[in-house]
């Protein structure tokens, strides 16, 4: 075994040095590496697909809009359920007692009832007495009164009819809720509901998080992301709108959501399709720690000797030359 | 460049056409760079120490 | 001014923490090491080169990602010139993960690690998974539709390992901070200690029967 030896000079006893520009090599690198990029992106430019917003929502699919959230006012939605870090209502991943989603509880805290819906319908009510009584109903009612209406509306919202971009549903007692939802629904077709929960009662804001949980808990996004590839059951990790290359160097972390037991119900030794994030967020890491510590693997560290391809790289090397200034440490 | 991409289904394997470009490139270019002649410098040879 | 004493001839007992360092870096990374003329004779295939073009894109990375902070997260969607410089970012990013890869297969294959090496080859592996993470951060600051469905998306992983708790991927500002200053800083400074690791160094001895491929 040959150690690196207390310098360079010993390292290289004996080794025949050729002249070599390591800054001009880096310049033109520099250049050639820019001239490929310009051309590149000159040529075929870049993906920016405009961003979903929820008027684009509210107006395409308003049923949709109406059903999320009626199901955030249930708690049925999967920011309502979510667990950490939003609230404490649903237990999060878990491996066994390996569980750190609930470890910081609820650091980014979210009401979803009064969040997506009774807080924006408040402030939308300052000048409209028929949605301010209707708020009004909605707080006094009893939590049996409210879980009524909401089922009841809940189930006749999948025949609901769309007419002028209002939804209609059948003839029920659904309480206040046709009342808070068209109001909630006119307010989110004119943009009002993208701005009262980005601004979320501030002024200056960089935090996109509430609208972006609304969001995510319909089903509008989620059905334009699909058309493009980017879910998860479709390798959407590394893949990127239009025809452009995507994240690939993403690849193995994807893939990983397209095998077992990642993608079954009942999976492996507690590892499923319910956990998968957590399984595979630790699987990587391994194996990302495997990568680092190549050189301390047994196996691994010794495939490249048996592979040829040193050899091509060193041909110089490993083919004698017949140059009498060569000679091998 | 913003139609969607086509894609390759192979078994399991999913993946754009676009990033199958991409990594059959990077094997070609890899291929190139074991197979392709370096310039040797041949004038000014000393050997170390 | 010259040194009191030549390099490696200490006194015994030198209490000057400046000239023991100068020492320490003569002796370890002189100037002729740090910038040679010279390589071994067989460092001569375009394998070797795939390490120098990734630094070469990561500066086109740099460059291209000065101009869009400098002008904003609405520029590049709202001019042409804007949309050019973000297919320039674009476009580099995808060249310095190619190149980075091909680095890393080629140092695979040629068992760099090798010869008290090993560190220079974790440091590499950290970079790449920094440079992930600095991707991710850019992805998530696009300000677009792929943006908001990797935000809603990645969320999932980032709460199931706790780190949402902290690292909140539905906030830009968050992000965009992340991406622009925080993270840069730590790819470059990490990218400078590797190539000075392998200017210490030098590169590797080509693979030899009996040598071993221990670190």
């Amino acid at each position: 075994m040959r150690s690196m030896g207390a310098t360079q000079e010993e390292y290289y006893r004996g080794v025949r040095m050729v002249p070599y520009d390591l800054v001009k090599e880096v310049v033109l690198a520099i250049v050639g590496v820019g001239v490929i990029a310009v051309i590149l992106g000159a040529i075929l430019s870049s993906p920016d697909v405009p961003p979903v917003t929820i008027a684009a929502w509210a107006q395409q699919d308003p049923i949709d809009l109406v059903t999320t959230a009626t199901s955030e006012l249930a708690g049925s939605s999967t920011s309502a359920g979510y667990g950490a870090p939003y609230n404490s209502a649903g237990e999060g991943q878990s491996w066994g007692p390996i569980a750190p989603q609930k470890w910081f509880g609820a650091r980014i805290p979210v009401d979803s009832a009064n969040t997506f819906v009774i807080q924006p319908l408040q402030r939308a009510s300052f000048s409209n007495t028929d949605l301010g009584k209707a708020l009004s109903t909605w707080q006094g009612a009893t939590a049996d009164e409210q879980t009524k209406w909401l089922d009841a509306y809940g189930k006749a919202l999948p025949d609901a009819t769309v007419s002028d971009g209002k939804v209609a549903v059948a003839t029920g007692d659904y309480g206040p809720l046709p009342v808070m939802m068209a109001n909630l629904l006119g307010v989110a077709q004119a943009g009002g509901l993208d701005g009262l929960l980005v601004i979320n009662g501030r002024f200056y804001q960089t935090d996109y998080t509430l609208p972006l949980l609304f969001m995510g808990d319909g089903s509008y996004l989620s059905g334009l992301a699909d058309q493009a590839h980017l879910t998860g059951s479709q390798w959407g990790m590394m893949n990127e709108t239009g025809s452009y290359p995507g994240q690939t160097w993403l690849w193995l972390y994807t893939m990983w959501y397209q095998v077992f037991p990642f993608n079954s119900d009942s999976g492996f030794i507690g590892l499923n399709a319910g956990n998968a994030d957590l399984g595979i967020i630790i699987l990587m890491t391994l194996l990302t720690a495997a990568l680092a510590l190549v050189p301390f693997i047994p196996v691994l560290r010794d495939i490249p000797r048996r592979v040829p391809i040193h050899r091509l790289i060193w041909r110089t090397y490993y083919v004698p030359r017949k140059s009498p200034a060569r000679r091998r440490n | 460049m913003d139609s969607p991409a086509s894609y390759v289904h192979w078994g399991f394997i999913l993946i754009s056409m676009p990033n199958l470009l991409v990594i059959g490139g990077m094997i070609i270019l890899f291929a190139i760079a074991l197979a392709a002649p370096f310039p040797h410098a041949e004038d000014g040879d000393d050997v170390s120490n | 001014m010259s040194a009191t004493s030549p390099p490696g001839a200490v006194p015994s007992e030198s209490k000057s923490w400046t000239l023991r360092l100068r020492q320490a870096i003569d002796r370890h990374l002189p100037m002729d090491h740090l910038l040679p003329d010279r390589q071994p004779y067989y460092v001569g295939s375009w394998v070797y080169v795939f390490g120098v073009v990734t630094i070469a894109a990561l500066v086109w990375v740099i460059v291209s990602g000065v101009v869009l902070s400098f002008m904003g997260p609405q520029w590049w969607h709202d001019s042409g010139l804007g949309r050019f410089f973000n297919s320039l970012h674009f476009w580099s990013v995808q060249l310095f993960f190619i190149f980075m890869v091909l680095h890393l297969w080629g140092q695979y294959f040629m068992a760099g690690w090798r010869h008290g090496r090993a560190a220079t080859w974790m440091i590499g592996v950290v970079i790449f998974g920094v440079s992930i993470l600095t991707a991710f951060t850019g992805y998530l600051s696009q300000q677009n539709f792929d943006a908001q469905f990797i935000a809603i998306n990645a969320k999932d992983a980032m709460n199931s390992a706790g780190a949402g708790a902290f690292f909140n991927v539905l906030n830009f500002g968050q992000m965009y901070g992340l991406h622009v200053m925080l993270l840069p800083v730590g790819v470059t400074f990490l990218v400078v200690a590797h190539i000075v690791m392998v200017r210490v160094r030098g590169v590797v001895k080509p693979i030899d029967a009996e040598g071993g491929a221990r670190p």
